[in-house]
């Protein structure tokens, strides 16, 4: 009986280990979601933006050439008006520029939103650089408020030297506004 | 015949029978624990899922046959039992390519290979007893059968254009989040959990059987090479399963609980699904032919009557192809639009893979080589594997190119390329292996003239149905859809009769079954003579139903 003890023992001791890979990858697989948005935080990665501070932005010099922005404005699930004040902006590589949004709360009730970003083409991600953003936090908008938004942004000039990303002419900057408490959502 | 005497004290710490005692036919096959009686039953549940998963290959290949759209509206109506629209007709095709593939790779292709043949030879070759949990390689039975019975009743219920789920077996959000309310999907998710933790549970046994249950002397590097393709495959499953689990419960969480996790509207990312889903994915076709590596090794070896060439090499040539497996997982989505570098890694590292592949090739070539090669059924069909594995390996080189990947993604080339991998490897495999061990499982032999009929057939047919594919694909044919320009006419409509042609094949199979069970010659121990040297062939056929009471050393 001993020996039979003993195998159990063992048999036991090696399912719990595989057992608990098994687990271990359960926990992998949910935690690929924060993960990936790191990931992608990091490299651009599928067109993610860079966030910049002051400081950096100051280091950075304009290189004469000129690039198309294109600004694209969705809402999904609120209430509001959402739209850029311009379509299109020619700006210099390097250069800081200012885009506005305009967003308009037509509901009579405030709600609070969040816009997720990102630009088109994916590789444009990782040069494209916010200083400041309403993206960056949560919007509030009292019933019926209009509001200007601002983007500060620059296209990092080391763009021109990526094979990949240096014929691009213009870059599609897309926000989509979504309410931060879903309850609201209605769907 | 080997009649062990019972020795109550030794490993059957599971078990109150004595070691001829066989329980009555209701606790026997409903409530079994015995290795066995289980891979049996496996076998019996993969061969059912089979028939169904291939006659919905039917009507697909018969709706396929021309172009325009013939039959869908037919089934659509015949299912739902009103007057079907186009969009119901249209998402009907959806369903049976869902089905199919969903069938064919959890239901039939892993239940028979892991769980029917890995239950039935890897104790017998280690010399166990039994499976290390009895019980639970039961539930692991059970829940694959409930999961199964959950698939079929997706079909019944409401799935967004129509009846059913269809989302592609890769359950792709959004189609398969917002694109498809209704229960179908629900309840096709909840069947992947099940057969998902069945094989968990089931994966958890083989690795727990083979790390402490081997014979004494039976060393690692001495296991047969189809315990070691079970190993490398339970790992497999034990890592890229649980990923599965929790994309497609992220899934059900988006669908019902108003979850974003893959709402690209809502700050998710349905990319992230698609990584997910490959990360479980790309291992998954391995776990699906990393056994049938180990039974054509068994079988190459026997009827060369030659140990396999390379032993080693090709042990770890297995555990090579499972771990760079789990980092090649992007090249099924070449095209989201990812940077040069990125196409070069997944490139490169996916043309690694043909490395290890190609060590197995090359060393069971090298075994018939000089070998007194005997060209019994099963060894016939495993020469056909690696005929047809050959093909689809080049064609899966071809696709591993990024460049060249962004045209042929989505066409019938990469139909065409995983059928002969899987349609013809995989299931070239499980019939070599069918009869190299029929006789030993049933006590009974199959005749040989029906088995080598029974190849040609097949052979032909599923040459002749998925060949052309590499055309079609070539010419831009897309996949999934039903209909088709009228250029693409003649080669669908030979792939079709290629289709029927493999039916005959598989008529003659269960013929060559039935004639076995009612006149088949009886099986001696060792029916395949010198050449078959692993450890179920000392034991009579069928093998007693508790064997190795006594544990057989290995010098």
């Amino acid at each position: 009986m001993t020996a039979a003890t003993h195998t159990a023992n063992a048999n036991l001791k090696t399912a719990i280990m595989a057992g608990a890979l098994a687990a271990c990858m359960v926990g992998m697989g949910f935690a690929a979601v924060p993960l990936y948005q790191i990931f992608c935080q990091v490299t651009g990665f599928g067109g993610t933006t860079m966030r910049v501070s002051e400081a950096q932005a100051a280091t950075v010099n304009a290189a004469g050439k000129q690039i198309t922005i294109r600004f694209d404005a969705n809402q999904r699930g609120l209430p509001w008006e959402f739209k850029p004040e311009r379509p299109t902006e020619k700006v210099t590589i390097g250069a800081k520029d200012m885009a506005i949004y305009l967003a308009k709360n037509n509901s009579d009730q405030d709600i609070t939103g969040t816009a997720t970003f990102n630009v088109s083409p994916a590789q444009a991600g990782q040069y494209f650089n916010k200083i400041q953003c309403f993206c960056f936090t949560e919007q509030t908008l009292k019933a019926g408020e209009e509001v200007r938004m601002p983007v500060l942004f620059y296209v990092d000039p080391a763009i021109m030297d990526d094979p990949d990303a240096n014929d691009i002419e213009e870059i599609t900057l897309s926000y989509t506004f979504y309410p931060v408490d879903r309850d609201e959502k209605g769907s | 015949m080997t009649t062990i005497a019972a020795n109550p004290g030794d490993l059957h710490a599971h078990d109150d029978h004595d070691a001829d005692h066989k329980p009555g036919f209701f606790a026997r096959w409903f409530m079994s624990t015995n290795h066995k009686d289980i891979g049996t039953l496996y076998l019996i549940f993969a061969i059912t899922a089979g028939i169904i998963g291939g006659a919905i290959s039917g009507l697909m290949r018969l709706e396929l046959a021309q172009p325009g759209v013939q039959y869908l509206g037919q089934w659509a109506t015949w299912l739902s039992g009103t007057e079907a629209s186009w969009d119901q007709a249209l998402h009907m095709w959806n369903v049976l390519i869902t089905a199919h593939g969903l069938i064919m790779v959890f239901f039939m292709v892993m239940p028979a290979i892991i769980g029917g043949f890995g239950n039935w030879f890897v104790p017998l070759m280690i010399g166990a007893p039994d499976m290390a949990f009895p019980r639970m390689n039961n539930i692991s039975f059970w829940l694959t059968v409930v999961a199964f019975i959950m698939l079929l009743g997706s079909t019944f219920v409401p799935g967004g254009s129509g009846l059913g789920a269809g989302t592609g077996w890769t359950v792709y959000a959004p189609l398969s989040t917002s694109g498809s309310p209704g229960p179908a999907v629900d309840m096709a998710i909840f069947s992947l959990h099940l057969a998902g933790a069945a094989s968990i549970l089931g994966a958890v046994n083989f690795i727990t059987t083979i790390f402490n249950m081997r014979a004494p002397g039976m060393t690692l590097h001495k296991m047969p090479l189809f315990v070691w393709s079970v190993l490398v495959t339970a790992f497999l499953l034990l890592l890229a399963l649980p990923v599965l689990a929790a994309a497609i419960t992220m899934l059900l969480v988006d669908r019902n609980f108003g979850g974003a996790f893959f709402d690209a509207a809502s700050g998710g990312d349905p990319i992230l699904y698609q990584h997910l889903f490959w990360f479980f994915g790309h291992p998954e076709v391995y776990i699906m032919i990393l056994p049938g590596f180990g039974i054509i090794s068994q079988i190459v070896s026997t009827f060369s009557k030659k140990p396999v060439f390379g032993y080693l090499g090709m042990a770890y040539a297995m555990v090579a192809i499972g771990v760079v497996g789990f980092v090649v997982w992007a090249h099924h989505m070449f095209t989201i639009g990812m940077s040069v570098e990125m196409k070069m890694y997944f490139t490169a590292a996916t043309m690694v893979i043909a490395v290890p592949t190609g060590i197995k090739i090359f060393s069971w070539i090298a075994t018939m080589w000089g070998g007194s090669v005997s060209f019994k059924t099963p060894m016939v069909w495993a020469m056909g594997f690696i005929f047809m594995f050959t093909v689809g390996g080049v064609t899966g080189v071809v696709l591993a190119n990024g460049g060249l990947d962004d045209n042929l993604h989505d066409t019938y080339y990469v139909v065409a390329h995983f059928h002969y991998v899987l349609s013809l490897g995989a299931v070239f495999s499980l019939f070599a292996g069918f009869y190299y061990w029929f006789g030993k499982m049933s006590g009974r032999h199959l005749s040989e003239a029906l088995g080598h009929l029974h190849f040609w057939t097949f052979f032909i047919g599923v040459n002749v149905l998925f060949f052309p594919m590499h055309f079609l694909g070539n010419q831009g044919m897309p996949r999934r859809i039903p209909d088709y320009n009228g250029a693409y006419a003649y080669w669908n409509e030979v792939a079709s009769w290629g289709y029927a042609i493999m039916g005959v094949g598989v008529i003659i199979f269960f013929v060559n079954v039935a004639y076995a069970f009612i006149g088949g010659r009886k099986a001696e121990g060792n029916y395949w003579g010198e050449g078959a040297t692993t450890l179920e062939w000392t034991l009579s056929s069928p093998p007693p139903f508790h064997q190795f009471e006594t544990l057989p050393v290995i010098k």
